[in-house]
Parts: C-alpha cells; structure tokens; sequence
C-alpha cells in the first residue's frame, strides 16, 4: 500500500523539475520498483531521485560497481517479479550494450534511460547531444529490434516514461528512453496525474507451466520461484528456454519471431505530432531538444509565408516509417534538425525520395530558432 | 536401480557434455548431495550462472529456476534477483575466467556488499571451453595456447581476495576432497550473506595436459597429494606453499547482509507511514 499512498500524496501536484526527475517520478507512476544504476553525468539527477524516492514506494535502488553490472542486476530483477530501471549517458550505455542484447534475447522487459551527452568516448561530458541515436537501434551486436522513445519536454518525459514501461511490458522487450542533456537538466513545468487515471499495463504472467519463449509472437513471463523450473539463456533457445546452437530453424524461428514481435506492430508504438502538414511545400522533422527551436523555426517561416510543415518523432525506434514515407511525398524536401552529424536524417533517405538535408549542430550547445530558420530560408530561396 | 539424486537433474537433456574425467561432474554430484542432505526444494533455488565449462553445472542440467548470464555477470544478474527475491537460495556456480577474470570487480563487490548469495567458483586454471588459455588463476610459468613460452602472470589467490574483500564466508577445497567440499558447500548455503567456495577442480582436456597429467585422475592425486590444510601453514615455508592448494575455511564473520539493510530502510517508511 505505500506505493498508492506515496502517489496519491503527489496528485494533482504542480511542481517545477528537471527532465531526469520527471522520468524518474514517471518510472515511479509506472510501477517501477527495481533501480541499477551508476553515476554519470548528466543522468545522475535520476539515480539520485530514484534513491531517494524508491524506498517510500516499497521499491529497491542499488549502485552497482558500473553499467554492466547495473544492466544485468536489471535482468536478474526483472526474471524475479521486478519492474526495472536504469540511467545512464553515452559512455555508460556503451558498457550497457551486450546485457542489451541479453535482454531482447530472453525477451525481458526493463527500461534504460540514456541521457545523451556529446561524445565520442568522454566527449563534453556536461554538454548535451544527440549522438546515440543510432548506437539505441544497433548498439548491441545481432540482429534485433529496439524500442526507443524521446521526449521534448519536461512534462512529455514524465509522461512518456510511463509510456515506456507499459510498451516494455506488452513486447517484452528493453525499452530505451533517449533523453538529451537539454531536456534532462531543463526545469519546466510538471502536473502529477492521479495514477488511478492511468492505464499501466500489467504484466502477463502464466500461472500454469507454459512455453515462455515462443509459442505465440509475444509468450508469457514467468517469475523466478514460482516453481516452473524455467531456463533462461542468452543462447539461441527453443520455445521452452531449453539452448539449441546449432539447429538453423531454432535461431530462425527465434530470431525472427523477436524482431517480427516489435516490426509487424511498428505503427501501434510509432508515436509523432504533426504540425501544418496539410499545405506543406517543405518539412522539418526533429526529436527530442532539437524539435523546440524546430517548431519555432517553423512558425517563423510559416509567419514569412513559406509553406512548410512539422514532424515531431516522440518514438524513435522502430521508426515512423509510414508517415515519414507518406509525407515524403509531399514535400519538396525534408529538413533534419538533430544534435549529431545526420543519424536520424540518414534513415529517413531510406523512406523518401525527395532532398532531406541534415541541420546539424554538435558541441553541446541547441540550435537556435534562428540558426534553423535561417537555413531553411537560404536553401528554399536559393532552390 | 534408479538413482535418488537423478530428481535434481533436467535428466531428459543428459548425458552431459562435459569431457572424460572433467570435474564438472563431480561438483554438480556433491551439490545435488548438499541440497538432497539439506532438504531444499529445488523450487527455493534459483541458480545463476555465466559463460564457460563450469556454467553448465547448473545450467542446464540442475532442475530449478536457471538464469544463464553474460560472460562474468553472473554476480551482476543474481543480485537483482537476490533484492527482488531474498527467501531463495540464490546460487552461482562458474568458473575462475567467469568470476575471477572478466567478472571480478563483480566478485570482489558483491563480497564487499555481503549480499547474501553463495558462489561455487569452480577453479580450473584454465580456459577451457576456449580451448586452453590462460586464465586469472593459471600458475606462473604454466605454457597455454596464449601463453606458449610459459605463463609470465601471477594467479590470483582467489578466495583470500574474496575474503578480503568482506564476504562472510569463504573456504578452498578441491574435488578430491569431496566429503569436506560438501560440509563447506553446505556451511555456505547456510550462511547469511556472501559466501564463497572455491572448488579447485581437475580439466585434463585443456588444462592437466600442459603439466603433464593427462588423465583426470592425475590432477585428483595431485590435489590429495599437494593440499595443506589452510591451519597449518604456518609450519611451511612461503615458496614451498606456492605450489600447494591450502584448503579450508579462510574466513567466517558475520557482517550485516546487504537486501536486510535495504529492507530495513524501506521498513522505515512503512512504519512512518503507519
């Protein structure tokens, strides 16, 4: 009962925070009750928070002695019955990698909170980016699938926190939730739901002794110790967890099934917000930080008379194939502001056949609306 | 006649890969022992495991709730599964690569922490499922397939480094002394907080044929031969030590157990609130 008591003293509160505290009051919301975590900036705020907050909720924080073990403590906890989570930044998310891939191979829900510094190696280490966009979907060796969200705002990382950990759930997959330094260390403006409000999706757990790794696209989980004697492994297994290396149709079979679980449901957790797509010559497709200068960006040109629309990605990965493909036709071409050298406009060349041209801006620092605006405007004009 | 340790076992995967001789075997029979002796239902233990020869003890063979990890994190993995679930036995068996090389920080940690998981460290000296590379506790001077002048390292003393480091129980023995394995495997199970065994068994595969001992038996008469019981070695030379196996209970304390202080401080607030 601490869990309802602690939330319901929080309803209806108003509070101005950080985005790493928001996700973390939004794991809290989300049932989470299990934290591995590592210092790093700048993530820290979330271990920090979730330290202090997880005990009043019945929950348990643990500072593991680095990111592997924080990301295999999240498993362990995870097969036991827990709802867990970590945080963590560029550097740390590198050592995340192979219990990542652990988790999409034994299909364990957790959730991993990457809040992107400029990198590589230890970069500016207080300065946000949007460098790991691409290490999230294929940061972990083999073929998998990954869930990625990012919020733009302080109140969209609670929100979608939640968001997180009931897609972790129903797919039983790692969730990763890709905050950028900006939005990580901004204070906005938060208002607390009352949790009896929300729909958190709950776990489906077999009572009965059943297949768990196949079977059906997305299985059952069992927990540890309610006596079904269940076999985990990170090897290529059948659907009862028994390993089996060598066959082809068992990693086949297995493989497949684990991606085509996310891929054949890719529009249900592709999340975005349209903006003026209706008249649109022109589009802006951003994420993230990057999306706030975008829209204003977009707003100024619309101001000026260019036609031109918005896309903002709320789910990252799988990516928003379908609308991004649909409005490519419309658009005489695709503008991409993003913290990094053009990984989130690379996999829109995949989708569309007009021009997407890369805004980038590294060095820690957000575009400006006028740096964005200003560079739409030449390349428009100059067409 | 059917054997009455064969319940313990996921028998429909036997026989098991391990090589002739191996001493695999050996630990995943007087374990069966210890919990058939200690009467736990194999439903209150939940076995986690790493990467490597003496992974597969448990996993899969032992019948209860498996957790096969990543290379080294087996540690790692069970101490999410000890906070979430503190009335189990949970139960790590692997080997000197697994825990004492690529997953040593997690080792000494855990220890330090004195969570209440009991770890077999399973010492072969070797890597052997890798074919015969060096390894954290392979001796000096010991030629390997990556050390093929002789190994240039110094073992780790494995348990006294775990000790050190705070567990509340650790002890050395080897597969020939199986009837005092048993007993510190038990004290193990039993104690509350990090305890570990380190199990100093025999690999003729990829490891005793490189110190001229190819059969398995070999290695068992060198450990019945060559071991010292740790409360006598004070009557030995340092350097006529070094080449011995000291077997025993190194340490046993009873420092406070890591999940019953998380616990308490969530009881804390329980109370507040009540």
């Amino acid at each position: 009962m601490t869990r309802e008591n602690y939330l319901n003293k929080l309803k209806n509160q108003t509070r101005f925070i950080q985005g790493d505290e928001a996700a973390a009051y939004g794991a809290l919301y989300a049932g989470c009750n299990f934290f591995a975590g590592y210092p790093i900036t700048p993530a820290s705020e979330v271990a920090e928070l979730m330290a202090k907050e997880l005990p009043k909720t019945g929950g348990y924080y643990i500072q593991m002695e680095d990111e592997i073990a924080s990301m295999g403590a999240l498993i362990g906890a995870a097969w036991s019955g827990g709802k867990s989570m970590t945080a963590t930044s560029g550097p740390g998310f590198s050592l995340m990698q192979e219990n990542i891939g652990y988790a999409c191979m034994t299909e364990t829900p957790c959730v991993i909170v990457n809040v992107q510094r400029s990198g590589p190696s230890t970069g500016q280490a207080t300065m946000g980016a949007q460098g790991d966009m691409l290490q999230a979907r294929w940061g972990t060796h083999g073929d998998h699938e990954m869930i990625a969200l990012s919020p733009s705002s302080v109140q969209e990382s609670f929100d979608l926190m939640i968001e997180a950990f009931n897609l972790s759930e129903k797919f039983r997959n790692p969730v990763i939730f890709l905050l950028d330094g900006e939005v990580g260390h901004i204070r906005e403006k938060v208002v607390f739901p009352d949790v009896s409000e929300l729909n958190i999706y709950p776990r489906n757990i077999s009572k009965v002794k059943t297949d768990v790794f196949g079977g059906a696209r997305i299985p059952p989980m069992i927990e540890f110790g309610m006596g079904h004697r269940i076999h985990v492994t990170g090897s290529t297994h059948k659907s009862n967890g028994m390993r089996d290396v060598v066959s082809l149709e068992a990693h086949d079979t297995l493989i497949r099934r684990l991606n085509d679980k996310i891929e054949s449901c890719r529009n249900e957790i592709a999340r975005y917000k349209e903006h003026f797509t209706d008249d649109m010559e022109y589009l802006v497709v951003s994420y993230g930080a990057s999306a706030r200068p975008s829209m204003g960006a977009v707003l100024k040109l619309r101001e000026k008379g260019f036609r031109i629309g918005f896309l903002r990605l709320i789910t990252i990965w799988p990516f928003a194939s379908t609308i991004v493909k649909e409005l490519g036709k419309k658009a005489n071409k695709i503008f991409v502001p993003e913290m990094n050298l053009g990984q989130i406009s690379r996999e829109i060349e995949r989708f569309v056949s007009c021009d997407v041209l890369p805004v980038s801006k590294i060095g820690g620092v957000p575009h400006t609306i006028n740096e964005i605006a200003e560079y739409i405007e030449k390349i428009i004009v100059l067409k | 006649m059917k054997n009455n340790l064969l319940k313990y076992l996921r028998t429909e995967i036997l026989p098991t890969e391990f090589c002739a001789g191996c001493g695999c075997g050996t630990v995943l029979n007087i374990f069966c022992h210890v919990v058939d002796e200690m009467k736990i239902n194999p439903d209150d233990i939940i076995m986690v495991t790493g990467i490597g020869c003496s992974s597969w003890i448990p996993s899969p063979y032992f019948s209860a709730d498996t957790l096969h990890t990543t290379h080294g994190r087996a540690i790692a993995f069970a101490t999410g599964v000890k906070v979430m679930k503190p009335e189990k036995h949970v139960i790590v068996i692997a080997g000197d690569g697994d825990l004492a090389g690529i997953g040593g920080n997690h080792l000494i940690h855990a220890a330090r922490r004195n969570i209440d998981l009991t770890v077999f460290l399973v010492n072969n000296y070797i890597y052997g499922m890798t074919g015969g590379q060096v390894s954290p506790t392979t001796p000096s001077s010991v030629p390997t397939t990556t050390t093929p002048y002789g190994n240039t390292e110094s073992p780790f003393k494995i348990a006294e480094l775990v000790a050190a480091a705070g567990a509340n129980y650790a002890a050395r023995w080897t597969t020939y002394h199986i009837f005092h394995l048993k007993k510190a495997m038990k004290d193990a199970i039993q104690k509350k907080g990090f305890s570990f065994v380190e199990i100093c068994s025999q690999c003729p595969t990829s490891y005793g044929k490189r110190i001229g001992m190819r059969e398995g038996i070999d290695q068992l008469k060198d450990f019945r031969d060559n071991s010292i019981d740790i409360r006598k070695v004070s009557e030995y030379d340092e350097n006529v030590l070094e080449n011995k196996f000291i077997v025993g209970k190194i340490a046993e304390r009873t420092r406070p157990e890591f999940t019953e202080s998380l616990r308490k401080i969530n009881m804390k607030f329980d109370e507040e609130r009540a």
